[in-house]
């Protein structure tokens, strides 16, 4: 990845953040905290690696992405928005009635959505077919799926990666959003799921654990991914809930509340700050 | 009726699957470690490069089945209806239910009937689960030549469809020559006009006896065939509600939730009439002969007689 790749991404997923911050504001309820830490692999999936086409959402031989962990749906909609599947603007529809932007994501409202997700551990079964089914077709398809880490406390997680691994399914790509909170606190006090990557490695997947935050080492990791034949990968992403404001980071009241009028302000400056000092440098 | 042929609709799902595969490349059968009892096993000898294994995972079976829809297949996926319709509720729910993916669900070892295995795996609840979520549509055949049709229908239909198929051997009541299925539609098998049975899955053998012995006593019973528990044939039930002016409902199935239920809401609100429901009596079965057990448990031929005569002093 260039530098000038890396500064466009980063730019993008500022401007992700601000979209899941308005969505969220405008809503009055919503995931801010688990969308602001999966906003960079989002950004990054969307911006620099799927073959998709925003002006063909269902195009047939674009790669898919499910979003196993739904609640992170405001950052799915700021990408997918920013990436050009619908206007930006219509962020501000989140979880309104009649929006096409549901507070879980819905494939048959939003363009781009490639399953309807919500309920946890159900997501990575979808993508695990969709894989199976890419490679029956021949397809160059690939499929890339977003768990929460406390998603894979769910019980179908791992029927997903046994089959996964069963059916040597090396179109597939699982990511852990590992920002180590859940609802009730963090995730070694709730339910612990680590070790995360031993477990993964355990059920036969590739696995590698990077800085959910740092693009170059996304990239890398995702890129050694894809050269794995035979069996799927899982990368676990060491991330920060509420990244990017600095008042949402690690703290678990922000997983599933809005800003105030004062907070939302201050978040927007701080985000809007950060948009500038990385469109400056 | 000492010729009658008997043939369990789980095999008939096995047989129609495969030979609808042969005119179809883009279905494919999925299991969760029972081909040999859901009778897939048929589907797996004929295109063993079709049929998919989940393992003991019957959410991930109904999650894998969503993906490979939406990549353009047409999933048959097979469980007992235990855990197709009980275990994996939510899955279906939320991951085919909600986006109307185009999987067909085909549950085997519906109802008592199971037999010796017991209360464990006797599912009297999967019409009563399955009928509330929006859009599934949900059928219930009688035989062996209705199953078949069953499976061919649900194919054409686009959407999810759930189909309760049985263990045990059950008269086939149809001719195949003559026969023609419908989504959506009941059949009536028997003209009648004093009471009306709607019966369902093996319990329309069973009504048919039953309205055969009531003949004899001059009683006329109109017994309806309901494969289609949802959508449900209003237009048929509304109908036999006007003209025999009392219901009889028959099902292999709690009294809560199902076919009962159904025509119970649909008659109360359009054309209220007494109506009596045969059935799975808010109770767990028990391990013994499928035959035997029906039996005990009210779901026969003179049980369903019983209901009637009482209806008809209403």
């Amino acid at each position: 990845m260039t530098q000038d790749e890396k500064k466009q991404l980063k730019i993008a997923a500022c401007k992700v953040r601000l979209g899941i911050i308005e969505g969220v504001y405008a809503a009055k309820s919503g995931h801010p905290g688990g969308s602001l830490s999966a906003a960079d692999v989002l950004t990054y999936l969307y911006f620099k690696h799927m073959n998709v086409d925003p002006q063909d959402p269902r195009w047939e031989n674009r790669d898919r992405f499910v979003l196993s962990k739904g609640h992170a749906a405001p950052a799915l909609y700021s990408v997918l928005a920013n990436r050009g599947f619908f206007p930006v603007d219509e962020l501000k529809t989140l979880r309104r009635i009649g929006s096409r932007l549901q507070g879980h994501p819905n494939m048959n409202l939003t363009p781009g959505v490639d399953m309807s997700t919500g309920s946890l551990g159900q997501g990575v079964s979808t993508a695990a077919g969709m894989a199976l089914g890419a490679k029956r077709l021949g397809s160059g398809v690939r499929v890339y799926t977003l768990l929460g880490d406390g998603e894979i406390e769910e019980g179908q997680v791992w029927e997903a990666m046994m089959f996964a691994s069963h059916y040597k399914l090396d179109n597939l790509l699982v990511f852990v959003d590992n920002n180590n909170l859940q609802i009730d606190g963090a995730v070694s006090d709730v339910m612990s799921p680590y070790p995360i990557d031993e477990k993964f490695a355990a059920f036969g997947l590739f696995v590698q654990t990077v800085d959910g935050h740092d693009f170059d080492a996304i990239d890398a990791a995702v890129k050694r991914a894809e050269q794995e034949k035979g069996r799927p990968s899982a990368i676990v992403l060491k991330t920060v809930k509420g990244k990017g404001v600095s008042f949402m980071e690690n703290q678990v009241g922000w997983h599933g509340k809005a800003p105030n009028d004062e907070q939302y302000h201050a978040a927007m400056e701080e985000l809007e700050k950060a948009l500038r000092e990385e469109e400056a440098e | 009726m000492a010729d009658v042929v008997k043939i369990a609709t789980r095999d008939s799902y096995g047989n129609a699957v495969t030979a609808l595969a042969a005119e179809h490349d883009d279905i494919l059968v999925l299991d969760a470690d029972l081909a040999g009892a859901t009778k897939t096993a048929i589907f797996k000898k004929a295109y063993p490069d079709r049929h998919i294994n989940c393992g003991i995972a019957e959410a991930d079976l109904i999650g894998v089945s969503a993906g490979l829809s939406t990549m353009g297949f047409v999933p048959f996926c097979s469980s007992f209806a235990m855990f197709a319709a009980g275990r994996a509720f939510e899955q279906v729910r939320n991951t085919v239910g909600y986006p109307h993916l185009n999987v067909k669900i085909c549950a085997t070892h519906g109802g008592i009937s199971v037999g010796e295995d017991g209360a464990s795996h006797q599912c009297c609840e999967d019409f009563a689960l399955m009928r509330t979520i929006p859009g599934m549509v949900v059928l219930s055949p009688a035989d062996d030549v209705e199953a078949r049709a069953a499976v061919k229908a649900a194919y054409e239909h686009k959407g999810p469809v759930y189909i309760r198929f049985g263990r045990a051997a059950v008269p086939v009541i149809h001719e195949e020559e003559n026969f023609s299925f419908e989504i959506g539609k009941a059949e009536v098998l028997r003209p009648g006009t004093d009471v009306a049975v709607a019966a369902t899955g093996l319990m329309v053998a069973e009504a048919l006896k039953a309205a055969e012995t009531l003949a004899a006593e001059g009683i006329s019973v109109r017994v309806i065939n309901v494969c289609s528990i949802k959508p449900l044939d209003e237009e048929t039930i509304l109908a036999a509600a006007r003209e025999c002016g009392k219901i009889v409902t028959c099902e292999e199935h709690s009294i809560i939730g199902g076919l009962g239920e159904a025509v119970c809401s649909l008659v109360s609100e359009k054309h209220p009439v007494p109506v009596r429901r045969v059935g799975v009596n808010d109770e767990f079965g028990h391990s013994g002969p499928a035959a035997a057990l029906l039996e005990e448990m009210g779901l026969c031929a003179s049980r369903i007689a019983e209901a009637v005569r009482a209806a008809v002093k209403l």
